[in-house]
């Protein structure tokens, strides 16, 4: 998978393939990193707010390698969207559409590095080398969410809103006092939230503490446009990366649906982190293109134009249309990681369907480390009432 | 075995020392818990021996202080959380019940939090608003949180070391006015022998009736226990020591000898701890009972202003009373 040199660098192993000299976007935002256009055009490096260089140099291989991340993952939310739709998940939370910055953020961590999601980052997910069924079981309501965080380094999902934040913020504190700081063996942190959290509390204690502790975090918000049905304006009169000053730190806003700049910014912020340069607020601006989750109707919130426009600036195709360009991919290829896709989605459609519901008894279990009597107790009252039911007409 | 007179608070210092000394991976953090030594000075002087990563002066955030101490948690550190007054525990509600109460839960086991959050609560110090609640109920009732209280120093210094080394994370409730009343306590005797954390404790043997307290109330219990001897009534009185999980064994022995039970709290009555008590008990206890499960509470009103605070308060008279209440039946 992408390993390329990341973030800021000032000299590649080889000359990336470039079309365009050193630009922003296709917006015409001067503070939007992109380094790969709609179009499918590479732009050699951008220059961030306070003035940080960003480019990439990937080898095809990695190239081919972040595609393929792209399609499988947007496949496969596909296929937990259409399980969902068939009654097999009580509840879906799409990323369609925001694939790259999951990609090219997942992609930038070090094995080291340690995330804390919300419940969206099946994609960062995939990209930690977690199992794709393991959300599911959250979804489908037979566990919450059950992976080891620390064999991962990936923490389970949270649903309230930025509280994960602060989660991070005091892991990465953790790290400063473990003395992990400085060097490529460095910790990071990474904190994913959405544009909704940057109003909760939780997420502004989490800057006030990351600022003040120089922590290793890297804060990512995806600006997807929209909390449940109320767009960015119900939560913010300035631009969110510029948030990050009032604390002290660095913002910076990406082209969330660029791959190559996500990976970009994150990877040097990363860097940064990781060498005692404390936390970078990363907004990676980009577009739910789908539903909130599979029980809302975004039709009634929003317009079609809008969404049409932001389907002109896919985060797939656009990278198709560069390896396409660059002669880096040809039809057998893109035919074969659809296939694969296809496979994978297909294993995961059968895996899930396989899926046992749990024990009742698992209810009782966990609650405590060290147990409680009042549990126990009731454990096995549950016990014998279910018993009582034996060859009774139950 | 060496045993000294200590407050309460001393007590809690030095058994907050006695856990840094034994751990390197517990902090504590809070506000003002460093170079003040906190407003009850009960972190006093341990910034100074342990320096400024293991005694953390935090921003004035309480819902910071919880959530950054579950992150630590999870990085492996063991996080002591000082909030300042019980009234303001509430901006970190949410990160204590909805984070730190589930984690282990939704982990299936794999993440432990052992947080310990310590509240200075409860009411007859003269404070202002927001400085005299207790809260205790909120977390009793959350499931994956443990909530003890301590009533003398002896205990205030065995149960927060214990509390420490719990891997479930836990509220540890100290009773703010009794913070300066003095006590024996056996300072070298090892942890393993202290009484257990979730042991409710016999304080006072007795035949008539049974009395239960926990924290500020146990002082105020045993009080009345003296005073009911001039009218011939020989109380039995318990510290409850643990809010959740409840130990309610010797309790439930205790009531089926006396038949009577009073339960006294400071927190209001309307699905208080004392409600919980009186159901169970009456559900163990219900041959053996002379009369209804009494409590004896605060008001269900806010916490009133300080000048009219004894009145709020349930106060030897008010207990005798309720025990008064009991026999009459």
């Amino acid at each position: 998978m992408a390993r390329g040199d990341g973030g800021a660098t000032t000299r590649g192993k080889r000359a990336a393939p470039r079309t365009q000299k050193r630009g922003t976007t296709g917006t015409g935002d001067p503070n939007l990193v992109q380094l790969l256009t709609p179009e499918g055009e590479r732009i050699d490096s951008a220059t961030g707010p306070d003035g940080t260089e960003y480019r990439v140099d990937f080898t095809d291989e990695e190239y081919r390698g972040l595609y393929r991340d792209l399609v499988l993952v947007r496949k496969l939310d596909a296929e937990a969207t259409a399980l969902q739709r068939q009654g097999e998940l009580g509840i879906w939370a799409s990323l369609l559409g925001q694939e790259a910055a999951q990609v090219g953020s997942g992609r930038a961590l070090r094995t080291q590095d340690m995330a804390f999601p919300t419940y969206r980052e099946h994609g960062v997910l995939y990209c930690r080398g977690i199992d794709p069924i393991m959300p599911l079981g959250l979804f489908r309501g037979v566990d919450q969410g059950g992976w080891d965080p620390n064999e991962f380094k990936f923490n389970m999902y949270t649903i309230v809103i930025g509280a994960q934040t602060l989660h991070a913020t005091g892991y990465a504190m953790g790290i400063t006092m473990d003395g992990r700081i400085g060097g490529d063996e460095g910790e990071a942190v990474i904190a994913y939230f959405g544009d909704g959290a940057t109003s909760q509390g939780d997420v502004n204690e989490a800057f006030v503490w990351a600022g003040v502790f120089n922590s290793p975090i890297v804060f990512f918000c995806q600006n997807n446009q929209y909390a449940i049905s109320e767009p960015l304006e119900r939560q913010t009169r300035v631009p969110l990366y510029q948030r990050a000053a009032g604390f002290g730190f660095p913002g910076v806003r990406v082209d969330g649906n660029d791959v190559l700049a996500s990976y970009a910014v994150t990877r040097h912020a990363l860097d940064n982190a990781r060498n005692g340069q404390g936390p970078t607020l990363i907004e990676a601006y980009t577009y739910r293109m789908g539903a909130h989750t599979t029980t809302d109707d975004p039709t009634r919130y929003r317009i079609a134009s809008e969404v049409e426009a932001w389907r002109a600036k896919d985060p797939l195709a656009r990278v198709k249309a560069f390896l396409e360009k660059q002669q880096i991919g040809d039809e057998s290829f893109f035919a074969e990681i659809d296939e694969q896709a296809k496979q994978e989605a297909l294993h995961l459609r059968e895996r899930v369907l396989a899926m046992p519901d749990p024990q009742p008894s698992t209810i009782f279990d966990h609650v405590y480390a060290h147990g409680s009597p009042l549990v126990d107790a009731e454990r096995e009252q549950a016990a014998r009432y279910l018993e009582s039911f034996e060859g009774s007409a139950h | 075995m060496a045993t000294e007179t200590l407050t309460l608070g001393k007590a809690l210092n030095l058994g907050l020392r006695r856990a840094l000394e034994q751990d390197p991976k517990v902090i504590i953090m809070g506000e003002d818990v460093g170079k003040l030594g906190g407003v009850f000075r009960i972190t006093d002087g341990l910034q100074k021996d342990f320096g400024e990563n293991r005694i953390i002066d935090t921003p004035l955030a309480e819902s910071g202080i919880i959530g950054t101490a579950i992150g630590l948690a999870i990085r492996g550190y063991r996080p002591i959380c000082e909030i300042q007054f019980d009234g303001f525990v509430y901006p970190a509600y949410d990160q204590i019940v909805s984070q730190v109460a589930k984690m282990h839960y939704r982990s299936q086991g794999k993440v432990k939090l052992p947080i310990v959050i310590r509240i200075p609560f409860g009411g007859g110090i003269g404070a202002v608003e927001h400085h005299s609640e207790s809260p205790e109920a909120y977390f009793s009732h959350t499931a994956g949180l443990k909530v003890v209280s301590c009533a003398s120093p002896q205990d205030a210094y065995a149960m927060i070391q214990q509390a420490v080394t719990s891997d479930d994370p836990i509220v540890f409730l100290e009773p703010k006015r009794r913070y300066y009343e003095k006590g024996p306590v056996e300072i070298d005797a090892p942890l393993a022998d202290a009484y257990p954390l979730h042991a409710t404790r016999l304080v006072r043997a007795g035949r008539d009736a049974t009395v239960l307290a926990y924290g500020p109330m146990v002082r105020t219990a045993l009080d009345a226990a003296t005073a009911a001897e001039e009218d011939g009534r020989d109380l039995e009185v318990f510290d409850l020591r643990s809010l959740s999980p409840l130990d309610l064994r010797p309790v439930y022995d205790s009531v089926r000898r006396t038949g009577r039970c009073v339960v006294v709290h400071e927190a209001p009555g309307n699905l208080g701890l004392g409600a919980e008590l009186a159901a169970r008990i009456t559900e163990e206890c219900f041959y053996s009972l002379e009369a209804p499960v009494l409590r004896v509470t605060g008001y269900d009103t806010p916490y009133p202003a300080a000048r009219v605070e004894e009145e709020y308060l349930p106060n030897l008279d008010r207990v005798l009373d309720g025990v008064d209440r009991t026999f009459g039946w």
